[in-house]
């Protein structure tokens, strides 16, 4: 019985850290899939946590917070959209740029502003999302096995989580079941054939790269108004890094794109509680393997040892129209 | 991809866009400070008086020069094959343990310029061998270096606080960093050098390993522009698919010249673990490898672009912590924007303001001729 509740609750943590994970990989799937490589997830993932933070500290309003993050996070995306779209420059050079700047800007402003060591005001009540809890949820929880489960992990999380999850099918319908998602496709694979049919390549990568906007901005909304209360310098951590490995690793596929985010936060909350603890068989496992193996794990995918992973043909060409 | 713009004077071209463009970087840092309450002119003053008003400051300014033209070379030569190396930060980080080793090994027993010899073999090698995987994998196996790169200075992050946490530390203690280095391990200061202005260099760490950076700055413009492997990498990062139709095998080509990044990347940890902490700490690296992406964009990856490129940054670094000091309230996080905005204006929008410079030039050019024929009618 210890065991299981400890499985619960590692389940549970592992749902809690994907959630940022599959906004942004989300968000990266929307651009590469037309063709723009985007380095630049954790400067908007880290922009928009910031945005929502100090605006929803200011305003005491969760919604201006969560409004806030996804326009600072869809500019940043303009900003990418416009160097590496219009100007055609390197989509590579440009998103690492973004990283620098909002990683600087950040903890220079929220100094500025808020004069907590890079930090915004500590949220609650009203200026933070609330966990949501489902009927009957406390009644069933002396349930075995079902109960715990209903009540631990379905139950007891943000709207943002359920939101996360509810994403990756409605990512897959835009991308494979609408015009615009089998327009977004062709032109990561052969922009040529779609300027051809008399469709701006340029108009459908910039509404690609907004919608990774939008996703980011839900991301970083996640990780200072529903995870923390409240943003603190330098909280993505990497996140943005792990969401492009876990999109690599996931082929390009929305569905995977979960199941990836899901085993990199599992291994993520593994991590934090093998702190110390020793592992049945194996004995002590380093945390910093633990914490190193989503990298180890995207490199051997993309060495092509397990499958092989094909990106989108036009990924990180910028688009010259024919003179 | 052909080229849609006129060509320009070598001047222009070399000179003054990057020019414009560092000077637009700059005037979007100043809005940042304004945006802070600050007078983006008050902090210009403190940061140039903070990087050159006294020998000591210059002697900081140069130090963190030399670790930015380590790194920078480092990008830049991988740039001239096609390659976009983001992974300096972790090659140098991995090359520490070579630096490390060698000091550890010999410090007690050998001056330090039996010590030095060793050290850059260890670094180079280390930093070549983190270099050697993503090139390998992206040579055979078609992985993308930009990807792999990445996810190595994560594990290389990794292994380091394990090394430095488990294994290099000295027994009971609590510090996570090697043990300090006796005088064998210690580089000798450039003091002689900056006396020769009549500078002091007072406590700057401003040592031998800057006169290396020299060396190896010149290194690679004679392997880059004098020898025949510079010129096959030069060709297949302009045009792979020539580089193939002659004979050149990029597999070697690839593998061959990220080792050579990763060992440029790896040298620049002579300097703060030989040079100035006289031990290897955690995260020592401090992003030095990311500020050569900056410094090899701003430098157009030629070693005479890059060694004032690199003194730029090392201003920007030393005269920060100046502002620091006087404006509390801009910390030396404004470094890493304006580190941001160079990659963005030098590098991701370099022709923003190609084709406006482009037509004046021609504007000029036409009139001249005009004028010459007017005169000669």
């Amino acid at each position: 019985m210890d065991l299981f509740h400890t499985i619960i609750a590692l389940l549970e943590s592992t749902i809690r850290v994907s959630v940022p994970l599959i906004f942004a990989a989300l968000a990266g799937l929307f651009t590469e899939r037309a063709g723009v490589f985007d380095i630049g997830l954790e400067g908007k993932m880290l922009g928009a946590a910031f945005a929502a933070g100090a605006v929803a500290a200011v305003s005491g309003s969760v919604m201006a917070g969560l409004l806030a993050a996804i326009v600072i996070s869809v500019l940043l995306g303009l900003v990418h959209g416009y160097a590496s779209i219009t100007q055609r420059g390197s989509q590579i050079v440009s998103g690492v740029a973004i990283n620098f700047v909002v990683a600087g800007s950040t903890v220079i402003l929220g100094e500025a502003w808020f004069r907590q060591g890079g930090r915004t005001p500590a949220l609650a009540g009203d200026a933070r999302f609330q966990t949501v809890t489902f009927p009957f949820a406390d009644a069933v929880k002396d349930v075995p096995v079902l109960g715990p489960v209903y009540s631990s992990l379905l139950s007891g999380h943000f709207v943002l989580t359920y939101f996360a999850f509810a994403m990756v099918p409605i990512s897959w319908w835009i991308l494979y079941r609408t015009r615009f998602g089998l327009r977004l496709r062709a032109v990561g694979e052969n922009p040529g054939a779609v300027d051809t049919a008399g469709i701006s390549v340029i108009w459908l990568r910039y509404r690609a790269v907004i919608c990774a906007g939008i996703l980011c901005g839900f991301a970083g909304a996640y990780l200072s108004l529903a995870m923390n209360a409240g943003f603190v310098k330098g909280m993505t951590a990497g996140k943005g890094y792990i969401a492009l490995a876990a999109l690599i690793f996931a082929k390009w596929r929305p569905v995977n794109i979960m199941l990836a985010c899901l085993l990199f936060g599992f291994l993520d909350a593994l991590a934090i509680r093998l702190q110390g603890n020793p592992l049945p068989l194996i004995g002590q496992v380093p945390v910093q393997l633990m914490q190193a193996l989503p990298y180890i794990l995207t490199v051997v995918l993309l060495a092509g040892f397990i499958g092989k992973a094909i990106p989108p043909k036009a990924g990180g060409i910028p688009y010259v129209k024919e003179r | 991809m052909s080229n849609p713009y006129a060509k320009l004077p070598a001047w222009a071209e070399y000179g003054l866009i990057p020019l414009v463009n560092l000077v637009v970087a700059f005037l979007v840092a100043g809005l940042v400070v304004l945006l802070v309450g600050e007078n983006p002119l008050n902090a210009a003053y403190h940061m140039i008086n903070g990087a050159f008003g006294r020998g000591e400051y210059i002697g900081f300014t140069l130090y963190y020069a030399t670790t930015f033209i380590f790194t920078g070379l480092s990008v830049a030569v991988a740039f001239h094959a096609g390659l976009f190396n983001i992974g300096s930060e972790g090659q140098a980080y991995i090359g520490g343990i070579g630096v490390a080793l060698a000091c550890l090994w010999l410090d007690k027993t050998m001056p330090w310029f039996i010590v030095l010899p060793v050290a850059i073999i260890g670094s180079a090698g280390f930093g070549a061998l983190w270099a050697f995987l993503p090139g390998w994998l992206q040579a055979k196996r078609g992985s993308h270096i930009v990807i792999t790169t990445i996810m190595f200075n994560f594990i290389a992050s990794s292994i380091m606080v394990y090394l430095l946490t488990k294994v290099m530390k000295p027994l009971g203690s609590m510090a996570t960093q090697t043990r300090t280095f006796e005088a064998g391990g210690q580089l000798p200061k450039l003091d002689w050098l900056l006396s020769i202005f009549g500078l002091n260099v007072g406590n700057a760490p401003f040592n031998v390993s800057f006169l290396l950076a020299l060396v190896a700055a010149f290194g690679v413009w004679v392997l880059i522009w004098r020898t025949r492997f510079g010129y096959e990498m030069r060709t297949m990062g302009h045009s792979p698919s020539a580089a193939r139709y002659a004979g050149i095998s990029e597999t070697r080509i690839t593998i061959i010249v990220m080792m050579i990044s990763g060992g440029l990347a790896g040298m620049m940890a002579l300097n703060p673990i030989m040079g100035e902490q006289f031990r290897m700490q955690l995260d020592f690296v401090q992003g030095a490898g990311f500020v050569g992406i900056a410094v090899a964009l701003m430098g157009r990856s030629h070693p005479a672009g890059i060694i004032p490129a690199a003194i730029l940054f090392g201003m920007l670094y030393q005269g920060g912590a100046e502002i620091a000091f006087e404006m509390p309230s801009i910390s030396r996080d404004m470094i890493v924007i304006i580190q941001g905005l160079v990659i963005l204006f030098a590098g991701a929008l370099e022709n923003m303001f190609r084709p406006a410079i482009g037509r004046a030039f021609a504007a000029i050019g036409s009139r001249a001729t005009a004028a010459a024929q007017t005169r000669g009618a």
